[in-house]
């Protein structure tokens, strides 16, 4: 079933938590919303359970197509996943898991044989059978955001909304959920949507990624459309790491980092200055110029360890950059600290300052 | 013996404090106490049971058993309203009304007893109301009641007000988000958390009532088998010199006080168990 | 009042803020619930307190200031503020070193300390009574000896002292003690390491930071102090401008004249709506001491 929300605003008090927001989410869509606190995606995600309301004068809030604005939570047949687990801690496993089917008003209830029934198959699911008759005290938090799972699919919801669901777990039980929830999605293929502010977790899970910052959508698109390809400053410097260079833009050539570049698609702008970034790893460094324009820096330090190894240089203009090479790159250049070398960008993102801080004009990728 | 199992520490004053403490607690609470348990135990058998079996003292216990229980429920019902309206809501004079809600616990017993019996007697601004419903409150078992409703209110109040206040509000909206409404809510999530500290204020409610002198006396009318509680029995024999009997009810009264202090502390500790 | 539950006063609630509307009742059960409460509590609360001071008054403002000023209301007065003024001073060093003892030394039996120093709460106030009769009275432990030297406890002021001594016997330091808890041991242990006594640490770094549970806790002994009935009535032998505190006299007057009854009973109210009042206030920064007490302690978990 698909999500649609079109202008939704919401503001508490002076504050402006969503600024005529509007996006689309696919039937069975696995979608994670983006963002550093305050960008308002946890208040976008309880708006789309039915938690918040929107401001008035914000557009609908489609659940295939059928504008469920106006309904409360509890009609709105969406499953919601919480950080903090809320489990009902004085029940058992199976009696969180079976209370949505049990509340149902008489007619709708299913047979206490149907129940169970379902009950068991959810924790099957969720591969905690055996814990049926435990109590949330007893299990541990990769447990329980389980059991809180199975809780909220046990009322067949059409939506699946999840808020920071790894949030409060070690980092090692949170990367074995989180590809146990993507193998999950994979299987039942529900419509979801769920909000983090760890980028690897996004780019690692969804099928979408929505960065959001204040109040606004800043991209929408694939983990690698983001990440290679994003729209905005504020994205190229969310996701991932990147190196800043001043520039400047004038009669279609870029400058910046003592290089000159053709940038055709930049001919028509007037001359300015401009925000260049790069990332780590769409450098070229080598001991000795090989006739690609480049730059002269400095190798401060080198941090070998790891699938990549990470340099710390200082340009000859000033920046301190961070590069990343391929092991085998890096062994077969004799690069040292202190040594002098010769930087090659390959792929750049460029941004022009529209007065306002943050906000960006026009976007290039140079070659 | 008990210094020698305290672990070091830097801080000084341990043996000091530690024996001062024990020494009043002793003159003042312990050995007092002890006189009671002595001195019952010093009658053989039969006395204390013929004192105990003596049927106006069977009626007082009644009486007050009877009372106290009826009043420790209503407190916790209404009790229950009035915390969570404290809690949850917001209306004009809020804070006043939750200032006042200690009244019982902070006005004389004395003055508490002289005026309920004023506003529940024949003239006063409750009675001649219910006097033609043919509802008569002093000097009858009702007046006691609506005395230990009064002096009992706020140990209920006080115990479900911090419990409410650390419910989490995600696990009400989990349960909405399951599809229950606001009253499933309550009956299956939010009462069964707040059960132990409602109990807690239960039992201290009727603790107090059990042992209520100055509130209930004026207003209970003292009729023997009919409205005398168990204190005023007690006071009454002590008058009478009857040492063994205000003994042997005495220390029944103060066996039924061990045995709700440690109910309200296991309630305690239970509630703190789920967290 | 956090001392019906013996536990700190809880921090700052969840439920201010933003209103959830998944987690609130329809305006018209919210109205009711209001109403309800509000009726339940004019009719236990709000009434009969105005009504104490309409019978004070019923009479006129002069039959009002002759029963205050009466002898026998005068020494009644005396008498409580005498009781009050030993009472609530013993009962405060205690309540301190107790509390010392519990929150800034390990040792076995402290739960079972704590719930001794609570019992005098526990126990019915007539009972209170009967035990110092049992071992002050004549027939009592001590009778003979004090008899032979020509003392009176019972049925005299030492006998309401002691009795009052009891009852009041736990307030001070069922405040003290979660808060001290809460505050831990840090900043008396950074103090003797800097060369402070005993002494110094308790008056110059306890002290301060307990003042607040320590007013309210004193308040609230000196209310039941001053207002205790049933154990006194047992003690005292209830004789007219010797042994009669306030709350007694108003005993003795409620047969005789109502009015005067209700006069004396008019000044126990005002000191219960003091009481209340400096309840509110102190409450609020007590609670305040125990969440910074609270912060300083997980800051100083953190790594």
């Amino acid at each position: 079933m698909s999500i649609e929300v079109r202008s939704i605003s919401k503001t508490f008090g002076r504050f402006a938590a969503l600024r005529g927001v509007s996006l689309r989410v696919e039937t069975g869509e696995l979608v994670a919303l983006l963002g550093p606190s305050g960008s308002g995606k946890t208040t976008l995600l309880r708006i789309i359970a039915g938690m918040e309301q929107p401001d008035p004068g914000s557009g609908p809030i489609l659940f295939e197509d059928e504008n469920v604005a106006r309904r409360g939570v509890g009609a709105r047949q969406v499953g919601f996943v919480f950080q903090h687990y809320a489990l009902f801690r004085h029940m058992t496993v199976f009696e969180n898991v079976a209370f949505g089917l049990r509340v149902r008003p008489g007619k709708l209830r299913p047979p206490k044989e149907v129940i169970r029934q379902r009950v068991r198959r959810l924790l099957q699911l969720v591969q905690l059978e055996t814990f049926a008759n435990r109590y949330p005290n007893q299990l541990s938090g990769g447990q329980r955001q389980r059991v809180a799972l199975a809780r909220a699919l046990a009322i067949e919801p059409r939506v699946l909304l999840l808020d920071e669901p790894f949030g409060s777990l070690d980092a090692k039980v949170r990367k074995e959920l989180r590809q146990w929830l993507r193998r999950l999605h994979d299987e039942i293929h529900i419509t979801s949507v769920f909000v983090t502010h760890d980028q690897e977790e996004a780019l690692e899970l969804a099928d979408r990624v929505v960065v959001m910052n204040e109040g606004q959508i800043e991209q929408i698109g694939t983990p690698d459309e983001v990440f290679h390809s994003p729209c905005t400053e504020f994205v190229t410097t969310f996701l991932g790491q990147v190196n800043f260079f001043h520039g400047r833009v004038e009669d279609g050539k870029l400058h910046f980092a003592s290089l000159t570049w053709d940038a055709p698609e930049a001919a028509e702008m007037p001359a300015q200055p401009v925000r260049v970034f790069v990332r780590p790893h769409d450098f070229e460094v080598d001991t000795h110029r090989n006739g690609a324009p480049s730059f002269k820096a400095t190798v401060r330090r080198v941090h070998s360890a790891g699938p990549n190894v990470r340099l710390e240089l200082t340009a000859e203009s000033g920046e301190h950059l961070l590069v990343e090479l391929p092991q085998e790159h890096y062994r077969s250049r004799q690069i040292a600290a202190g040594s002098q070398v010769y930087v090659t960008p390959r792929d750049v993102k460029v941004f022009a300052k529209n007065g306002t801080d943050g906000q960006d004009a026009a976007d290039g990728q140079v070659e | 013996m008990l210094i020698a199992l305290k672990r070091h520490s830097v801080l000084p004053g341990f043996g000091l404090t530690m024996g001062f403490t024990l020494a009043y607690l002793s003159l003042v609470v312990l050995i007092p106490l002890a006189a009671l348990f002595l001195r019952a135990a010093g009658v053989d058998w039969d006395r204390l049971w013929a004192a105990l079996s003596d049927p106006q003292v069977v009626a007082a216990f009644r009486l007050s058993f009877r009372t106290a229980l009826i009043a420790a429920a209503l407190n916790a019902v209404f009790g229950l309203v009035v915390a969570w309206v404290l809690v949850r809501y917001t209306f004009p004079g809020k804070r006043l009304i939750d200032a006042a809600v200690d009244l019982p616990f902070a006005l004389p017993t004395a003055v508490s007893g002289i005026t309920l019996t004023a506003l529940f007697d024949q003239n006063g601004w409750f009675g001649r109301w219910l006097q033609p419903l043919g509802i008569t409150v002093v000097g009858a078992p009702l007046g006691i009641t609506v005395a230990l409703v009064f002096i009992g209110l706020p140990f209920v109040v006080r115990t479900l007000q911090p419990a409410l206040e650390d419910l989490d509000p995600e696990v009400e909206e989990a349960a909405a988000s399951l599809g229950a409404n606001r009253l499933q809510t309550f009956l299956r999530v939010i009462l069964p958390m707040v059960l132990p500290a409602l109990l807690a204020g239960f039992a201290m409610a009727f603790a107090r009532g059990l042992g209520e002198y100055g509130s209930v006396v004026f207003i209970s009318g003292n009729m023997p088998m009919e409205t005398e509680i168990v204190p005023k029995l007690i006071v009454d024999k002590l008058s009478q010199h009857d040492v063994v009997g205000a003994c042997a009810m005495g220390v029944v009264m103060l066996a039924a006080s061990f045995v709700l202090l440690f109910v309200i502390n296991l309630l305690q500790w239970w509630s703190r168990r789920h967290v | 009042m956090s001392s019906a539950s013996g536990a700190a006063v809880s921090v700052a609630p969840a439920w201010q803020g933003r209103v959830r509307s998944a987690t609130t009742e329809p305006a018209a059960v919210r109205w009711a619930l209001i109403g309800v409460s509000l009726l339940f509590l004019g009719v236990f609360l709000v009434v009969p307190l105005v009504a104490v001071f309409y019978q004070a008054l019923a009479k006129g403002l002069g039959e009002y200031l002759r029963a205050l000023v009466d002898p026998h209301a005068r020494a009644a007065i005396g008498l409580t503020l005498i009781t009050a003024a030993i009472v609530v001073p013993l009962n405060t060093v205690f309540g301190i070193a107790a509390a010392w003892a519990i929150a800034k030394f390990e040792f076995r039996g402290k739960q079972l300390l704590i719930t001794l120093i609570d019992l005098p709460f526990s126990v019915s106030p007539v009972v209170a009574g009967l035990i110092f009769i049992l071992v002050f009275g004549r027939n009592g432990w001590l009778g003979p000896w004090l008899d032979a030297r020509g003392l009176n406890v019972v049925f005299a002021v030492p006998g309401i002292v002691l009795a009052t001594l009891f009852v009041t016997f736990p307030f001070v330091a069922r405040e003290l003690i979660p808060l001290m808890q809460a505050q831990g041991t840090e900043e008396e242990e950074a103090a003797r390491v800097l060369g402070a006594s005993g002494w110094q640490t308790l008056w110059r770094v306890t002290l301060p930071n307990i003042k607040w549970g320590l007013l309210y806790g004193i308040i609230l002994c000196n209310g039941r102090a001053m207002g205790e009935f049933g154990a006194v009535s047992v003690v005292s032998g209830r004789i007219r401008g010797l042994t009669n505190t306030m709350p007694l006299h108003v005993e003795v007057l409620y047969y005789e004249n109502v009015a005067a009854a209700f006069a004396v009973a008019s000044l126990l109210a005002l000191l219960a709506l003091v009481t209340l009042a400096a309840k509110s206030v102190l409450e609020w920064n007590v609670r305040r001491q125990v969440a910074r007490a609270g912060n300083n302690l997980a800051q100083g978990e953190s790594p």
